[in-house]
């Protein structure tokens, strides 16, 4: 009860009250997050349940055109695949892969962070060389080599088998340097405080002193770039599906739904591109305007400019 | 004649001193040459029967074995990379198995194509970005700048492949008066050297929507990153000084503060030229593009490895090249590099 008093206090929501775009992209966030993980209680069909889908009902318009049915509110894709569930469904594996994928670079950015910062010296030197290097290639790009490496090396078959666990773990591959970076400079400015040296002198050891006195001091910023991060996630993941370098159609994420309407965009289907990327735009658009909320809160030195 | 010595003394150590910076630079180019190479040759090593693709599936066992040791693929590892780094100095990436020719020659043939989609776009990407930049810097408070700001964030927010799909929803589907793949007609130049779709009509039109899509990300990141530049250099002393010193506003704004601000937005150009490759990828797909990163995809799909390690090859040099030489300028300009090392 008492943490609710203090939240209820707090500058936090505060400023939160008082920001009607944080208010309505965290509104639209959580809902489209509440209907992609009820997806399979909600959605009125199931993807995934290939005895469900007839390829008799494929490409039907959206209702309220011509030829549109009711069972199908948004209509359905080439393979007959109800629109709405698909989406559904497809933003599910989205978010699940960006939040994945977030969450393993910040484990590799922050231990790497906070070891180069705290131990200095050659190991520092070491991984921030290896950031510039990586950073200089832009994490896109490191993104789509390293999955066309993969799928080179595994077969398509393999590839699409495991996607979800190696779209994780390229994208996190990809960009943890900016984790690391962030985490470092922190780490640079509270290592020689007064609360670290208390720490030294009573005897505690490194990885303690590390990881419970100076890591908690480092983290607002780690959850400012988490935010943008997601997103980033969410749209590398887009766009190496959309490559065929991602999910497969099977197992469309927003990105490969994307990809599988293309062809069908020239034919007058325009539905089953157009609204899986709607989707994706106000899913991206959404985080990153939270993150930049989160930002003007979370970090005073920008209240200057 | 002391403070004669005394410059004298600062130039050796100046020269030293930036000497060093530059060996330093170009030995850590080398290292990651090495690295990328490694990578490539690994691939290439591991992935793909080069017997199978010179010679189809009906060749019997003992002729394949010579053909092989012929080809030198029983030698060690270490012998074969040697081997590999040797044809890739001279430019030899092996034959590419889909295109029936040399992986070099085929990268150069798509070459052309998407240094003109690139280059296109860096010129709108100026003409438009410097300009905005400026003048939500300028006056960051009037409704235009909110708008370009609040547009910026919605064109971050759009992948580059869905600008693309809509912009030939818009136009080449719905409106038909562009049109939505393909470079249309081309004409050779520089003694059939260069195919370019900038001399005609054709060629233009089927340029407009690749372009569009392709700086429609690159713009919105340029523009933020001039606005804060600027804004930050306008809050420095001798912009202060200058006003106080009753300088024309315009002469300020254009001459004094925008010279600094171009500073910091040259450096990340090495970036900038990955954030780029990254995306002619995306958009050449969209759009079939006959370049060089819709001719990557395809080397993925049909598993053309020497022609895919060639391209990452390409990739890498242009990159290392290219970062080295903005490092080793940058050192020029700014003097704390050098001495540190590091940005």
């Amino acid at each position: 009860m008492d943490k609710w008093k203090k939240f209820k206090e707090s500058y936090f929501l505060y400023s939160f009250l008082r920001d009607p775009v944080a208010i309505v992209s965290f509104v639209v966030f959580v809902f489209l997050v509440l209907a992609s993980f009820t997806a399979p209680f909600t959605a009125p069909y199931d993807p995934y349940d290939t005895t469900t889908i007839s390829i008799m009902d494929s490409e039907i318009p959206p209702v309220w055109l011509e030829g549109g049915e009711k069972n199908f509110v948004l209509g359905t894709d080439s393979q007959g695949r109800d629109m709405l569930s698909t989406m559904m469904y497809g933003m599910r594996v989205s978010i699940i892969i960006g939040i994945g994928a977030v969450l393993l670079q910040a484990f590799l950015g922050v231990v790497i962070g906070l070891l180069s910062g705290y131990i200095g010296g050659r190991v520092d030197a070491f991984f921030m060389r290896l950031a510039d290097i990586q950073l200089s290639f832009s994490t896109l790009m490191v993104a789509i080599f390293i999955s066309a490496i993969f799928q080179t090396a595994f077969g398509v078959g393999k590839y699409s088998e495991y996607a979800v666990p190696i779209l994780v773990l390229i994208i996190g591959l990809a960009e943890w340097p900016q984790y690391a970076r962030t985490v470092r400079a922190s780490v640079l400015g509270e290592k020689e405080k007064e609360y670290v040296e208390a720490a030294k002198v009573i005897g505690f050891g490194s990885r303690w002193i590390m990881f419970r006195h100076i890591l908690p001091n480092t983290l607002s910023p780690v959850f400012v770039i988490s935010t943008i991060q997601v997103a980033n996630a969410v749209m590398s993941e887009a766009a190496l599906s959309f490559l065929g370098l991602g999910m497969p159609v099977t197992k469309p994420s927003l990105g490969s739904l994307i990809n599988l309407g293309f062809e069908y965009i020239f034919s007058g289907s325009w539905w089953i591109t157009i609204f899986p990327g709607i989707l994706l735009i106000v899913l991206v658009l959404v985080v990153n305007l939270l993150g930049d909320w989160l930002r003007d809160v979370l970090n005073p030195k920008l209240y200057k400019g | 004649m002391i403070l004669k010595l005394k410059t004298l003394l600062f130039d050796k150590i100046w020269e030293k001193l930036m000497f060093a910076f530059i060996t330093r630079r170009i030995i850590q180019a080398v290292i990651v040459m090495l690295i990328i190479s490694f990578i490539g040759f690994t691939i290439k090593h591991h992935v793909g029967d080069p017997v199978r693709e010179l010679v189809g599936v009906s060749v019997k066992a003992s002729e394949r074995e010579a053909l092989r040791e012929k080809l030198g693929l029983n030698d060690p590892f270490f012998v074969q990379y040697k081997n590999f780094l040797k044809n890739a100095v001279k430019g030899d990436f092996g034959i590419s198995y889909f295109f029936k020719k040399p992986a070099s020659q085929v990268i150069l043939e798509k070459a052309p194509a998407t240094l003109e989609l690139v280059f296109a776009s860096s010129i709108l990407i100026i003409l438009l970005s410097i300009p905005l930049g400026t003048y939500c810097a300028i006056k960051p408070k009037s409704i235009l700048s909110r708008l370009i700001m609040g547009m910026s964030i919605v064109g971050v927010s759009i992948p580059v492949f869905l600008t693309a799909i809509m912009l030939i929803f818009l136009f080449a589907v719905n409106l038909h008066i562009l049109p939505s793949y393909g470079r249309g007609d081309t004409v050779p130049i520089l003694w059939g050297m260069w195919d370019t779709g900038f001399l005609t009509l054709d060629g233009l039109k089927h340029l407009i929507l690749p372009v569009i899509a392709l700086s429609s990300i690159m713009l919105p990141l340029f523009i933020r990153l001039i606005r804060a530049e600027m804004m930050e250099v306008m809050q420095t002393e001798y912009i202060k000084f200058a006003f106080a010193k009753g300088l024309s506003k315009k002469r300020i704004w254009f001459v004094h503060a925008f010279k600094n601000t171009l500073l910091p937005v040259i450096t990340v150009g090495g970036v900038q030229l990955g954030i780029m490759i990254a995306y002619t990828i995306l958009t050449e797909t969209v759009f079939q593009w006959q370049g060089m990163g819709f001719m990557f995809l395809e080397a993925v799909e049909r598993s053309d490895t020497s022609l895919l390690v060639a391209y990452l090859m390409f990739v890498g040099v242009l990159f290392v090249v290219v970062n080295t030489i903005v490092d080793i300028i940058y050192g020029f300009i700014n003097p704390k590099v050098r001495i540190s090392g590091t940005k």
